[in-house]
């Protein structure tokens, strides 16, 4: 019954989607990926690892809730995962104009103006995702009819620099002093130290953190290809060398083990959900986890002193990797969720707890 | 490698018994599941269910079937004689779980050395205890509503005090809020307390959270201790409405990833302390202005919840939770969707569903209307869309109560007093928003009065938006794409359309929404196939779960067009009068088609069946069964045909609609069918083969009826025919009566004729279940009725084969049963009602489809009546039954399960309308045996000691005085009211006295006896004469049914059953399996 604008989703196959625009108007290209999460809009959306992608969401009702507010809490937002919407676009089936809840302060769509992305509503995401499915992840444009743009493959580009910080800062005041290394890490991951008694000194991807002082290192989450951040693996392989406590998610995970000489490859299909089933090796242990990633480091690449960690139950592809003797371990999903299940975030306590024994001697 | 439990090789299983408000045929669904899984492990199964129309008691499901009650006593002689390794007590809901307690209570499961598959029994008593669980999840850290244990007045009086009202009471160990409730003041608590402590000796007070959400999560953990949630469901009514009576969507949709995932975080953590080894129910209710939370309640057991949540994710979390008894691990099993992902997994919805229930409080006098905290709906659906607004509308015309959505109800609904049906909220509280919308009260308004979350409210009012959009129109084509889409996106039906654009009176409305449909066609405007396949089509799924929705631009699937496949409609959302029964007639119809080769599709949106599990067909279409989606299925699927009389009376009115669109129904013609169901036309057809039936007349004023009656006499059956779901069907004996009535009936007119019927007293009736062969009777069975006519077919105590017939009656019941089975040129199953005194012999009823009663005589007889009929639909050769084979030599009863406990005020007296919930038979050498086995699977008890007797009408005090001879000789103490007891007297029999309820003051008192449990039985039978003998009959029923004593209120079904207890004692009951019984 509104006056809607009627805008295109272009896939690089030649596909082509309409719907009706509810964020800000603009041509964008990128990475068309889906994610089957029910809940967690505003994390996802936030999220630096989403950083040059269009998503879709799988869940046909989308807004619901609104987008909660803009708080600060400990030097950062109290309800996003970073400090603005990474995303480059928003595809969903039914958008809800109205929202309900009483954190909220705007709506979706609003919200999506702000930052000026652009967001298509009514649009069968079942047949797009189908397609996603099929031919792996996809380059694709939304299009407004007065604005032509061409397709760009955002892998193309470093995208950690863009999704990392670039100057060093230091959260909290802790008993551990971890160096956070930010290849465009999810303010999750600052909570579930912080809640743990640690300073997080936050630096840059290409930092070189082993001059700072520090009892243990963690490597972030982030965008894009593994091989683009040569620095940090740089870095990392110094910080191997000693003994030092190392945990890594997700992006932190290849490039540990890019690090310790394995390799990394893009997966046909990306894990983004918060489904994902996880066997801690050697255990009948299963966890649930939130993912959300396109590349995977090749187990077998594995030089002989690590080992996997987890092993994703569905495709048997690698979830995490330890070292055998010293306090390094990584894992791919996202133990600090946000969103999605939290089964795993006593990982965080096992990491602070190596900490606490380095400490010891 | 896999470490199973070995040493379980043969295990029983416990079902739920008969259908019952909280109980109803969710548990078919979990029991069949956990049979199927057990019997994949080679595990010998045998199932203890008297409940003779699931699926679960068929065959080739499980080893051995007892149809006996599911108490300890009988469970225990079962397991002396098959000396099982193993006992399930988690698939067969409260029934089940509380049998299990008293087995681990009375050392039962110890004595005989048998393992609990799954959760441990005191993991279950845990959970039951709300205090012990309360203190439970203290010491883990988890909030529960502040509750105070009582067990006497005085301590709950005390409590509530501390506490603040308002406050809610709730009674421990009982199912689904029974004795519960909320009260605001010291009156109201005083009534509620002393109601809670009849049902239970301990009674919770609780502080109130009305207004808080309610969500619920399903959660599944194995011997590994891993944990997953398959599901989250939010109620659309705030707390204080049962989960049971509220509109239900999953997943949850106005909770925040942090809150979601706070209570799922919560539920593991519950289940992890408990120690559940299967599948548990989490009930949250959640602050609506912050993250504070509380834990409600915690079912250790499959429930109502779970059946939903499976049906709503395609999980099937009864099967699994089997499997993880027996001791795999989640990760060792495969998602059985996609067959090649793990079940470890918590499924990915791509679509919403909302389950809404049903309803059926017009049949029972007295009840309040108002939802609370105590489930009164008998059955529910789902429906599934891609948004809030599409999935609302499906779903509120599935209910089947004659509304065609959230809006464009015209006359089938008015709403006068929206405020107070705002604020106290009934079975019609949905359409109390409809008509607040539509008086122009805002989202903010509404949400004043209800609580009801925002979002929700907006939907709805973006229904009410689009209502008014089309409203605007005059023709379909001044309606353009972008509305007509958007309207069907939010799941207008095209019936909607035609009576908001073309404003079309009722008669012609058939046409209009024809045409809207041939519009939206031409304009493409048509839904689409998707799939549910648990990961929102991350993997590929060959999954045959299917919807249809607006909201799509491509079909999931492809259609064959190959002529090789049958579409059966089912029966829809369970009611009175239609429940599990036609389940199995669907299960069996598509077993039938599957077996000769064909491709079965059902069509069904009832989460509760187990027609609606994708592995029991080959397509499963969880949609609507109304024209316009039927069409749409029918279009697409192109099937060989559709078989329309297996699911009861709602496929069953679809025939002729159908039919005039040329869909090529299976079976009898849909011309015949009308010819039956058309009063006019089957009594024109009756006359003309000579075969007699009572008077009748259908009459427009009331001079008329006055004159009819003066022809027939009284009494009469009396029923005004625009009553739309069913109810004010009425015995009317004299003017007096018919005065009340006719006021009731105010408005007799052309448009609303009233029909008048003779009624027959004292007459027998019969039934024949029968199939026939393009006219010709190939198989009946022909059983008969313990009451005189005058009680429902449905709410009657029926034996078969029939004991007390002439033979004469019976020759000619079969010969006028083959003349309209001839004349209606019958293929395929009907079932017919008879009266008969002496031997004269009226048709009452003929139904061109399977009837209640199917099951119950295919499984007495081992003749699957159904699978006869589905070949004969089919046209493909079938086995006539041998005749000899209905000589039977042992004998099946099926008698009624009643809810009235759960109907407040409800009066339990029976007449012509239906209100039974469920049913149950049992099979025994002789009626006596077979009638004592049913009613104690019913609910019913051998009286210990005293029997109160208040013997209504002088024919029913005959009919009760050797009842009464025997009762004596066998040392039972009687007690009567004063006619009975005066009655006794004089014929030598002795009673005590009690005084009548409406004499408080003199004692002994009827009520005061039944309160202080001092009496065991009560036989009350009510007679239609003075006010005062009624309201004092009805204080008598009803205090029987309030605390908790077994009553009989028909002359006839009392005296078999007194005869049968002063003739059997519990050991005499022989325990033997269905195929002990040789045909």
């Amino acid at each position: 019954m509104t006056e809607a604008k009627k805008v295109s989703l272009v896939l690089e196959d030649g596909t082509r989607f309409e719907g009706i625009s509810f964020g800000y108007d603009r041509s964008v290209a990128g990475e068309v990926v889906f994610y089957t999460a029910m809940t967690g809009y505003p994390e996802s959306l936030t999220d630096p690892s989403y950083t040059g992608q269009i998503l879709v969401s799988t869940f046909p009702l989308i807004g619901n809730y609104g987008v909660p507010s803009d708080g600060m809490k400990d030097g950062i937002h109290q309800f996003y995962e970073s400090n603005k919407v990474h995303i480059s676009g928003l595809i969903i089936s039914d958008y809800s104009k109205e929202y309900s809840h009483w954190n909220a302060i705007k709506s979706l769509g609003e919200w999506l103006k702000e930052w000026k992305v652009p967001g298509l509503y009514g649009i069968d995401t079942r047949a797009l995702t189908k397609i996603l499915r099929v031919k792996g992840s996809m380059l694709g444009k939304i299009e407004f009819s007065d604005e032509p743009v061409e397709f760009s493959d955002p892998n193309a580009e470093n995208l950690v620099a863009v999704a990392s910080c670039d100057k060093k800062e230091v959260y909290g005041n802790g008993e551990h002093k971890v160096v956070l290394v930010d290849c465009g890490v999810k303010y999750n991951i600052i909570r579930c130290l912080l809640d743990r008694n640690a300073t997080v000194i936050r630096v840059p991807w290409d930092y070189d953190f082993t001059q700072e002082e520090y009892d243990g290192i963690f490597l972030s989450n982030g965008p894009g290809d593994p091989a683009k951040c040569g620095t940090t693996v740089e870095y990392i392989q110094k910080a191997i060398q000693q003994d030092k406590p190392i945990m890594g998610i997700c992006l932190g995970n290849q490039l540990l083990a890019r690090a310790a000489g394995a390799e990394t490859y893009k997966l046909k299909f990306g894990h983004r959900s918060h489904n994902q089933p996880v066997l801690l090796a050697g255990t009948d242990r299963c966890f649930i986890t939130s993912q959300n990633h396109g590349y995977a480091v090749a187990p077998e690449s594995l030089p002989q002193d690590w080992e996997p960690m987890f092993v994703n139950v569905n495709d048997e592809t690698n979830e995490g990797i330890r070292h055998k003797t010293k306090p390094f371990f990584s894992t791919q999903f996202h133990p600090e969720a946000a969103s999605g299940p939290v089964d795993t975030e006593y990982l965080f306590d096992e990491f602070i707890e190596n900490i606490v024994k380095f400490k010891k001697g | 490698m896999v470490r199973l439990n070995t040493s379980i090789k043969k295990a029983i299983v416990l079902g739920s018994g008969a259908l019952k408000i909280g109980e109803a045929g969710e548990f078919d669904y979990s029991g069949s599941q956990a049979l199927k899984a057990l019997k994949e492990e080679g595990v010998e199964t045998i199932l203890i269910n008297p409940n003779i129309a699931t699926i679960q008691t068929s065959e080739n499901i499980a080893d051995k079937i007892y149809f006996l009650p599911v108490t300890a006593y009988f469970v225990e002689q079962v397991i002396k004689k098959e000396k099982p390794d193993g006992i399930l007590l988690a698939f067969g809901g409260q029934t089940a779980l509380n049998c299990g307690v008293d087995l681990f209570h009375q050392g039962i499961l110890e004595k005989y050395n048998i393992q609990v598959v799954g959760t441990p029994v005191q993991s279950i008593i845990d959970t039951e205890d709300r205090e012990i669980f309360a203190g439970i999840l203290k010491e883990i850290d988890v909030k529960t509503p502040r509750s105070i244990a009582c067990t006497n007045m005085t301590e709950g009086k005390a409590a509530a005090e501390k506490l603040g009202f308002p406050i809610i009471v709730r009674a421990a160990y009982t199912l689904g809020g029974l004795g519960s409730g909320f009260c605001s003041n010291e009156k109201e608590l005083d009534k509620l307390l002393a109601n809670a402590f009849s049902y239970s000796p301990q009674v919770l007070v609780e502080e109130s959270l009305k207004g808080w959400k309610e969500v619920e999560y399903e959660v599944v953990r194995d011997k590994y201790d891993n944990c997953i949630t398959v599901c989250n469901m939010e109620n659309f009514d705030p707390l204080g409405i049962h989960t049971g009576e509220s509109i239900v969507v999953a997943p949850s949709q106005t909770l925040s990833n942090s809150e979601y995932h706070k209570l799922r975080q919560i539920a593991i953590k519950i289940i992890r302390r408990i120690g559940v080894i299967g599948e548990c129910n989490v009930q949250f209710t959640l602050d609506p202005h912050s993250e504070d939370y509380r834990v409600i309640e915690v079912n250790a057991r499959l429930s109502r919840s779970s059946a939903l949540a499976s049906k709503a994710t395609g999980y099937p979390l009864a099967f699994v939770a089997a499997k993880l008894g027996l001791g795999y691990g989640l990760h060792e099993l495969k998602n059985s969707v996609t067959k090649v992902t793990t079940a470890c997994f918590e499924p990915a919805l791509d679509y919403v569903v909302c389950k809404i229930p049903r309803w059926d409080l017009n049949k029972f006098s007295g009840v309040s209307k108002n939802l609370g905290s105590s489930m009164k709906s008998v059955g529910e659906i789902m429906s599934i869309g891609r948004s809030f607004e599409e999935a609302i509308q499906k779903g509120i015309r599935m209910v089947g109560v004659g509304m065609h959505g959230f809006v464009g109800n015209k006359d089938e609904i008015t709403i006068d007093e929206i405020d107070e049906e705002l604020i106290n909220p009934t079975d019609r509280r949905i359409f109390a928003i409809a008509a607040a919308f539509a008086k122009g009260y805002t989202v903010e308004q509404i949400h004043e009065k209800t609580k009801i979350d925002r979002w929700f409210l907006q939907k709805l009012q973006n229904i009410d938006e689009l209502k008014n959009a089309l409203s605007e129109k005059s023709t379909i084509e001044e309606v353009d794409d972008t509305l007509l889409l958007e309207a069907k996106k939010a799941g207008f039906s095209d019936f909607q359309v035609a009576r908001l654009v073309m404003e079309c009176p009722n008669k012609e409305i058939n046409d209009g929404l024809l045409k809207v449909r041939a519009h939206r066609k031409a304009r493409n405007i048509v839904p689409f196939v998707k799939q549910i396949d648990t990961l929102a089509g991350e993997y590929p799924a060959q999954t045959n779960y299917l919807y249809l929705t607006y909201h799509g631009s491509e079909h999931d699937i492809e259609f064959k067009n190959d002529d090789k496949s049958v579409i059966v409609l089912g029966s829809g959302a369970y009611r009175i009068g239609s429940s599990v029964e036609f389940d199995w007639c669907s299960v069996n119809a598509i077993n039938t088609i599957r077996e000769e080769g064909y491709r079965a599709i059902m069509i069904n949106y009832n989460p509760e069946t187990v027609s609606t599990d994708y592995d029991t067909c080959d397509r499963l279409y969880f949609d609507e069964l109304t024209f316009e989606r039927v069409m749409d299925i029918q279009e697409m699927e192109n099937p060989k045909g559709v078989i329309v009389s297996v699911g009861g009376q709602i496929p069953n009115n679809l025939a002729m609609k159908l039919y005039k669109q040329n869909v090529p129904i299976l079976g009898t013609s849909a011309l015949k069918i009308d010819n039956a169901e058309d009063r006019k036309k089957f009594s024109a057809l009756l006359d003309e083969i000579h075969v007699d039936q009572p008077r009748w007349s259908e009459l427009t004023s009331i001079d008329d009826i006055y004159k009819f009656i003066e022809t027939v006499g009284y009494p009469v059956l009396i029923r005004p025919s625009y009553v739309l779901s069913g109810a004010a069907m009425n015995v009317v004996s004299n003017p007096d009566q018919l005065e009340h009535f006719l006021q009731m009936a105010a408005d007799v007119s052309k448009e609303h004729p009233v029909v008048v019927t003779e009624f027959i007293e004292q007459a027998k009736e019969i039934e024949i279940d029968a199939v026939a062969d393009k006219g010709e009777m190939v198989a009946y069975a022909i059983s008969e009725h313990v009451e005189f006519a005058g009680v429902h077919s449905g709410d009657a105590t029926i034996v078969f084969p029939p004991q007390k017939l002439y033979v004469e009656t019976i020759r000619r019941i079969k010969k006028i049963s083959r003349e309209i089975a001839k004349a209606l040129e019958i293929s395929g199953p009907f079932n017919m009602q008879f009266l008969a005194k002496d031997n004269d012999i009226k048709v009452i009823e003929c139904n061109l489809r399977a009837s209640r009663s199917f099951p119950f005589v295919s499984k007495v007889m081992k003749i699957n009546m159904i699978e006869i009929a589905t070949k004969v639909m089919m046209g493909v050769p079938y086995e006539k039954p041998d005749k000899s084979l209905f000589e039977l030599d042992y004998v099946g009863v099926k008698a009624p399960q009643f809810s009235f406990h759960r109907l407040l005020n409800a009066d339990p007296v029976l007449g012509v309308d239906m209100s039974s919930t469920g049913e149950v038979a049992c099979i025994g050498e002789n009626f006596y045996e077979a009638i004592l086995k049913s009613m104690l699977s019913v609910g019913y008890r051998i009286p210990k000691q005293n029997v109160l007797i208040s013997s209504g009408p002088a024919r029913s005090k005959l009919e009760l005085l050797n009842s009464a001879r025997l009762l004596q000789e066998r040392g039972f103490n009687i007690y009567a009211t004063e006619g009975t007891h005066r009655f006794l007297r004089e014929n030598q029999v002795e009673s005590t006295m009690l005084h009548w309820p409406d004499e408080e003051d003199l004692h002994p008192n009827t009520v005061e006896y039944m309160r202080d449990k001092k009496i065991d039985l009560v036989v009350n039978i009510p007679k239609n004469y003075s006010k005062r003998e009624l309201s004092n009959g009805y204080k008598i029923r009803r205090s029987a049914i309030d605390y908790n004593v077994p009553l009989i209120t028909n002359a006839r079904v009392a005296s078999a059953f007194i005869y049968a207890v002063c003739k059997y004692k519990m050991d005499d009951i022989a325990i033997k399996h269905w195929d002990e019984y040789k045909a």
